[in-house]
């Protein structure tokens, strides 16, 4: 008995330690945000200050960061759209059929690095004056998504049982009409959790952004380079930047935390 | 003899669906194809060609601009990359030390933190929510965050020594300490993903060993080194699968901290930083490609190594 309350002790010691080294960076980057920098620069104002809102007004004003807000909602959006469209029927067929070797196919792109990729993909879409325009992007962030929502979605539609199906079948739908009227509906909550994630890792991408993206199109992870200059770093509307780019996810990830959760983990168990 | 009839296995296809137009019945047939080409004719489209192209590229002198003309050079490029003491293998030393320091870090911390989380306890949402914001952050915003943290003048980090009366560091500006510090930038954000595979695993096995080995008298350290453990291996097999490649391949942590090209002694230049510089800032087209050629050869071969491990351990 007395190990076991030593042992809760030391857990709750041991839990503060993780979630205060977890939380107390992201707590600094946002209170950074809120600071001049000649504030940020002042050690004995470390923790006690006069909060300002100007770099945030840097941010939507001067760096144009509505229209980079924009970009990457639309980027994300589109591209999860997309990917759930040809994902969703995929991993359905490679769960019913077992397709194992065709959903490595699709799984590679998990492997590969991007960089590997982005050489051809410039040289071709920039031939087709593609690049700096939205249609790239999209493609390049669903070649991130697609995998994704291929490997979560074939995790649920193997947890779910096809005798609902074939009763329907009997019961005169189609096989296609089966899925789509019996089987996708009892997916939303597998659907709802591969778009989320599918969302934050595209509105996450860099790399694809920082070559295939223009002027107009830049993403918010891209965009935060422009409080970074040759000599200095405008430090506070850097921290309003990085605030405005993550906030949003995490508010997010505080409603939806169970399908984050078991969509990181889908499959994980199996072995 | 009269014909026998067969009586009726499965309800035919005329009389399941009697009224179906002739496209439909075709799309039905083929669904398992209809629904699974998509997906692989856009992936495919967007490797296949890309490295079949990469391939070729490694074997010629092409720089400057992809549209100029280059030469057939044969394995030229692979003999100049696989000698070159100055960049190619340092990055390669990189990679595998940033890899494999962040994946034991990782796993161990990981291990321990899922340990910890593993029995109901009060405030457990809380800490669910901590772990889970460190994995949604965008990974460029996290390098900047702690770009700040770790400034040698300014940031919180050599305050933080101040205060203890440690000298301060000169953390990411430093050669020797840069990389180390990216590894530990690494670490904050990727061990929260660590924890959450292996809680999944631990919540999914059966109580009846654990309960046996209480019966046998067995200490918590025993428990987990000759239970746990080996029953959660296969689960531990995935972590490292699925952060391992990412780690390989780690990109916008060491961007966002050193900018382009890995710091001014290359000093967080690892293979995907060196092939990145090659292609976008060089323009050594040829020559980044026989390193991305290199590099991916590197990745599968590690999948495959813990791969095989996994079925091993599968087998046993």
């Amino acid at each position: 008995m007395k190990s076991r309350t030593g042992f809760k002790a030391f857990r709750a010691v041991a839990l503060v330690l993780v979630v205060l080294s977890l939380v107390a960076p992201l707590l600094w980057m946002v209170a950074a945000s809120f600071k001049t920098n000649v504030d940020i620069y002042d050690s004995s104002k470390a923790l006690i200050f006069s909060p300002t809102l100007d770099n945030y007004g840097t941010v939507l004003q001067q760096a144009n960061y509505v229209q980079f807000i924009f970009n990457s909602l639309w980027v994300a959006f589109a591209a999860t759209a997309l990917s759930l469209l040809l994902g969703v029927p995929a991993a359905y067929a490679m769960s019913r059929f077992n397709m194992k070797k065709s959903a490595l196919v699709v799984l590679m792109a998990r492997v590969i690095p991007g960089v590997s990729l982005l050489v051809p993909w410039y040289y071709v879409f920039s031939n087709m004056r593609l690049v700096g325009g939205f249609s790239v992007l999209i493609l390049s962030h669903m070649f991130v998504s697609l995998p994704l929502i291929v490997y979560i979605m074939m995790g649920f539609f193997d947890g779910l049982p096809d005798e609902l199906e074939e009763a329907a079948q009997v019961d005169g739908l189609t096989p296609i009409g089966a899925f789509r009227r019996i089987t996708l509906p009892l997916s939303v909550p597998g659907i709802a959790t591969a778009g989320i994630l599918s969302f934050i890792f595209s509105w996450n991408n860099f790399m694809f952004a920082l070559v295939l993206s223009g002027a107009d199109t830049k993403t918010l992870p891209v965009a935060i380079f422009d409080f970074v200059g040759y000599a200095s770093i405008d430090w506070g509307g850097l921290m309003a930047a990085t605030t405005v780019v993550t906030l949003p996810i995490m508010v997010i990830a505080l409603f939806v935390q169970k399908y984050i959760v078991s969509g990181l983990t889908a499959g994980a168990t199996k072995g | 003899m009269s014909a026998v009839i067969a009586p009726d296995k499965a309800p035919s296809r005329a009389n399941v669906m009697p009224d179906t137009p002739g496209w439909a019945r075709w799309a039905n047939d083929h669904r398992k194809w209809l629904f699974a080409a998509p997906a692989m004719a856009f992936v495919a489209a967007l490797i296949i060609f890309p490295l079949g192209w990469t391939i070729y590229l490694s074997l010629t002198d092409s720089s400057g601009s992809v549209r100029a003309e280059s030469e057939f050079i044969g394995f030229r490029n692979y003999i100049d990359v696989l000698t070159d003491t100055d960049r190619f293998w340092p990055a390669v030393g990189r990679t595998a030390a940033f890899t494999g320091v962040a994946l034991l870090f990782e796993v161990v911390l990981g291990m321990a933190i899922a340990l910890l989380l593993w029995r109901p306890f009060k405030g457990e949402k809380w800490v669910r929510v901590a772990i889970l914001l460190p994995l949604v952050a965008t990974p460029v915003a996290v390098g900047m965050m702690w770009r700040l943290i770790f400034d040698p003048n300014i940031g919180l980090a050599n305050q933080a020594l101040g205060w203890i009366g440690i000298g301060p560091q000169p953390w990411l500006a430093g050669q020797h300490t840069a990389l180390p510090t990216t590894i530990f930038i690494d670490i904050w954000q990727w061990t929260p993903m660590v924890v959450l595979i292996l809680l999944a695993g631990l919540t999914s096995l059966s109580e009846e060993p654990q309960e046996a080995a209480m019966i046998d008298g067995a200490s918590p350290w025993q428990r987990f080194r000759h239970v746990t453990l080996p029953l959660l291996m296969p689960t531990v097999i995935v972590a490292v699968l699925l952060r391992g490649i990412d780690a390989l391949k780690t990109f916008d942590i060491l961007y966002a901290t050193k900018g382009r090209g890995g710091g001014s002694f290359n000093e967080v230049e690892t293979l995907n930083v060196y092939a990145y510089g090659l292609s976008f800032d060089y323009n050594e087209y040829g020559l980044s490609s026989t390193v991305l050629i290199l590099f991916f050869l590197i990745i599968i071969g590690s999948m495959w190594a813990l791969t095989s491990r996994r079925k091993k351990e599968a087998r046993r």
